[in-house]
């Protein structure tokens, strides 16, 4: 346990430590949002309507967009191997890493959001559900997107190979993110759309660092015959 | 046993006993690092085992291995750079602050470890092998870019971990002054 | 480090062995390719001349005899896909990751097959091209998922390490395609209650079961062959980059 907290402590040092990489994804989360405007029009009314999709295609970006630094500075100075060969398994160690991916790229991103939701006219019911609905679906996207890095790390160019191939596992995500919002079929298939959303993250969190951990040790290491 | 495609080595049989150690020499490019790499669990062998005896593989991974890159980053200290490792790798050497003095790196335990020379990262790698007791080590050419106040170092700490019954396997162009050495000449590139 | 020097040569590994499985298996391929033009022919005779045009949709509904056999296999390709890389991942047989390799694309060009006949499809019957509608959209993001994999063998130099990789992304996107579905058909259905297109669709006569029928078939034969011509070439080109890569350390040696 002491072993899962120092990783989540050295990494938020060093996410921290720097102050640029979390910065540079809140910036970028707001400034996707705020360009929606000049694309649509400043229709208050169309924005206000199209404004929890906005948020969550902002929210969506910056969390796919900030995946290659996840592993590949580890792969690079040589701690990667040594995850390998720690005392703690690998998938702890990625399990650690998943929670420190959504403390420094989805919660920035939920408590910017208010600024979002002030400038694309959204009423408060609607945010405190857009709150809710990040808060329950971005961690299913921070392990996700762990998968995804790990499957690319051993590429050397797989900067935007992750965000590609993890976007489509993703639709669902999206889907219930966006039901929890805006309850289409009446409030009972909002509820309905919270629990999947809830399901989803809960299986993510607890089989992808598996995954995940299977990715990067069999991308170093050759297949026996 | 290979990397990629490329076959380095075959039959090769070797048997190291606890208490000694082995110097992997041997031209660039003739398979040393992935030698170590191979024994390390790293790399999958191409045919055959790596065994080690006496082991129980439920106690965790029985070896420390340093390969070129130090794993140190910057803005973090040198002091909490080693303590994350220990917390890893479990306290069951050294405290962190005697391996410090231990590698001459006890003044700069409150530094920065980015601002630290190529020497000193070296010297924060084999603080590293202290602080947590493994019998195995398996270093790739642990002398690089230390002085000449480093390989002493080095080669104290290697008879003190060999006369303790630990293990090393080294691939290396130096001379490193241990007794209980055996060479394995590597031949050039196939 | 020892060696086992006592093979094992029964079937499973005779497959198991690239060259072998090149042996034995290209005896299969021209009968596969008879078969398969065989059946083409008679589908696609039953299909223009042999079934009626539907009463409402008109000639149009010749695009079933194309669409519907490609939708099925844009989704038996990728269970194609699952198992081949079970193989790589459980059993570790060689021939497991050629197999995944060759599917791919396959895969892809059936999915893409059938998005482009659904949409000329829906132009008539529908009146637009691109309908929001659950099948449309779970087989395009289907469609997404294979081109990712196939980029992501593109990606790696060393093929035999991207075989494990691309194994384990496989299975993670064959436990989500299910969900993805569940999620997309939720979704689309909450959006357009009354949809024009019901699941169980109209009863159909024999006249066009036929043509369906032999049509199913040609295309997964079509897809049989393919498969296996595409894990020759693979076990070829491999071969050729082991000989390269053999003769330029020779040259360099």
């Amino acid at each position: 346990m002491t072993g899962f907290l120092s990783v989540i402590r050295r990494d938020l040092r060093l996410a921290f430590a720097g102050g640029g990489d979390v910065l540079t994804l809140l910036l970028f989360f707001i400034i996707v949002g705020a360009i929606v405007p000049f694309a649509v029009g400043p229709d208050q009314e169309l924005l206000s309507r199209i404004a929890p999709g906005v948020v969550w295609i902002a929210a969506f970006l910056s969390m796919l967009l900030g995946l290659d630094r996840l592993f590949r500075p580890d792969l690079e100075d040589g701690t990667l191997a040594l995850y390998r060969l720690a005392d703690l398994p690998l998938s702890a160690v990625i399990a650690a890493k998943v929670i420190v991916q959504w403390l420094t790229s989805a919660l920035p991103l939920i408590v910017a959001s208010p600024f979002l939701a002030v400038i694309l006219t959204m009423d408060l019911d609607t945010f405190w559900r857009t709150v809710l609905s990040l808060l329950l679906g971005t961690p299913a996207l921070a392990a996700f997107g762990a998968f995804g890095a790990a499957v690319t790390v051993a590429i050397r160019r797989g900067g935007l190979l992750a965000p590609i191939l993890i976007a489509p596992l993703c639709v669902p995500i999206l889907i219930f993110g966006i039901g929890v919002i805006a309850p289409l079929g009446g409030p009972g298939q909002g509820t309905a759309a919270m629990l999947f959303l809830a399901a989803l993250s809960l299986m993510a969190l607890a089989l992808t660092p598996f995954a995940a951990a299977l990715a990067i040790a069999w991308g170093r290491s050759r297949a026996p015959p | 046993m290979g990397r990629g495609e490329t076959i380095l080595a075959r039959g090769l049989a070797l048997d190291v006993a606890g208490g000694s150690g082995l110097l992997l020499r041997g031209p660039n490019g003739s398979g040393k690092s992935t030698l170590l790499l191979t024994l390390a669990g790293l790399l999958a062998p191409v045919e055959g085992t790596v065994t080690i005896e006496g082991h129980d593989p439920d106690d965790g991974p029985a070896l420390h291995y340093c390969g070129h890159r130090n794993a140190v980053r910057a803005r973090i200290t040198v002091r909490q750079t080693l303590d994350f490792w220990a917390a890893l790798n479990g306290h069951t050497g050294l405290g962190a602050d005697a391996a410090l003095e231990r590698v001459g790196l006890g003044k700069t335990a409150k530094l920065d470890a980015g601002y630290l020379s190529a020497g000193q990262q070296r010297r924060l790698v084999l603080a590293r092998l202290l602080v947590s007791r493994r019998p195995l080590w398996f270093l790739d050419e642990p002398s690089a870019a230390l002085d000449a106040d480093g390989r002493v170092l080095l080669a104290e700490l290697l008879s003190a971990h060999l006369a303790e019954g630990g293990l090393a396997v080294i691939a290396t162009h130096d001379d490193i002054a241990v007794s209980a050495l055996t060479t394995l000449q590597l031949g050039a590139a196939p | 480090m020892s060696i086992d020097t006592t093979p094992k040569m029964n079937w499973w590994n005779r497959l198991a062995h690239p060259g072998q499985f090149v042996q034995w298996t290209r005896p299969l391929i021209w009968p596969l390719v008879a078969l398969t033009a065989l059946l083409f022919a008679a589908g696609l005779y039953f299909a223009f001349f042999n079934s009626p045009a539907d009463y409402q949709m008109g000639d149009t509904v010749r695009i079933m005899y194309v669409h519907v056999p490609t939708a099925w296999l844009s989704q038996f390709v990728y269970g194609t896909m699952a198992v081949s890389a079970l193989g790589t991942l459980v059993w570790r047989h060689p021939m497991a990751d050629v197999s995944m390799k060759a599917a791919a694309p396959l895969g892809a060009a059936f999915t893409a097959m059938a998005l482009f006949t659904g949409s000329l499809w829906g132009r008539p019957t529908w009146g637009t091209f691109w309908e929001w509608d659950g099948r449309m959209t779970s087989t395009l993001i289907l469609l997404f998922i294979y081109l990712g994999i196939v980029a992501l063998w593109r990606a790696f130099d060393d093929q035999l390490k991207a075989a494990r990789i691309v194994a384990i992304f496989t299975l993670v996107g064959a436990v989500n395609v299910p969900i993805i579905k569940f999620s997309v058909d939720w979704w689309s259905t909450l959006h357009q209650p009354a949809s024009v297109f019901t699941a169980d669709g109209p009863r159909m006569p024999g006249s066009i079961l036929t043509p369906l029928f032999v049509m199913f078939f040609a295309f997964t034969f079509l897809f049989i062959t393919l498969q296996l011509v595409a894990m020759h070439t693979e076990v070829k080109r491999r071969r050729v980059m082991t000989l390269e890569r053999k003769a330029a350390r020779g040259d360099a040696s």
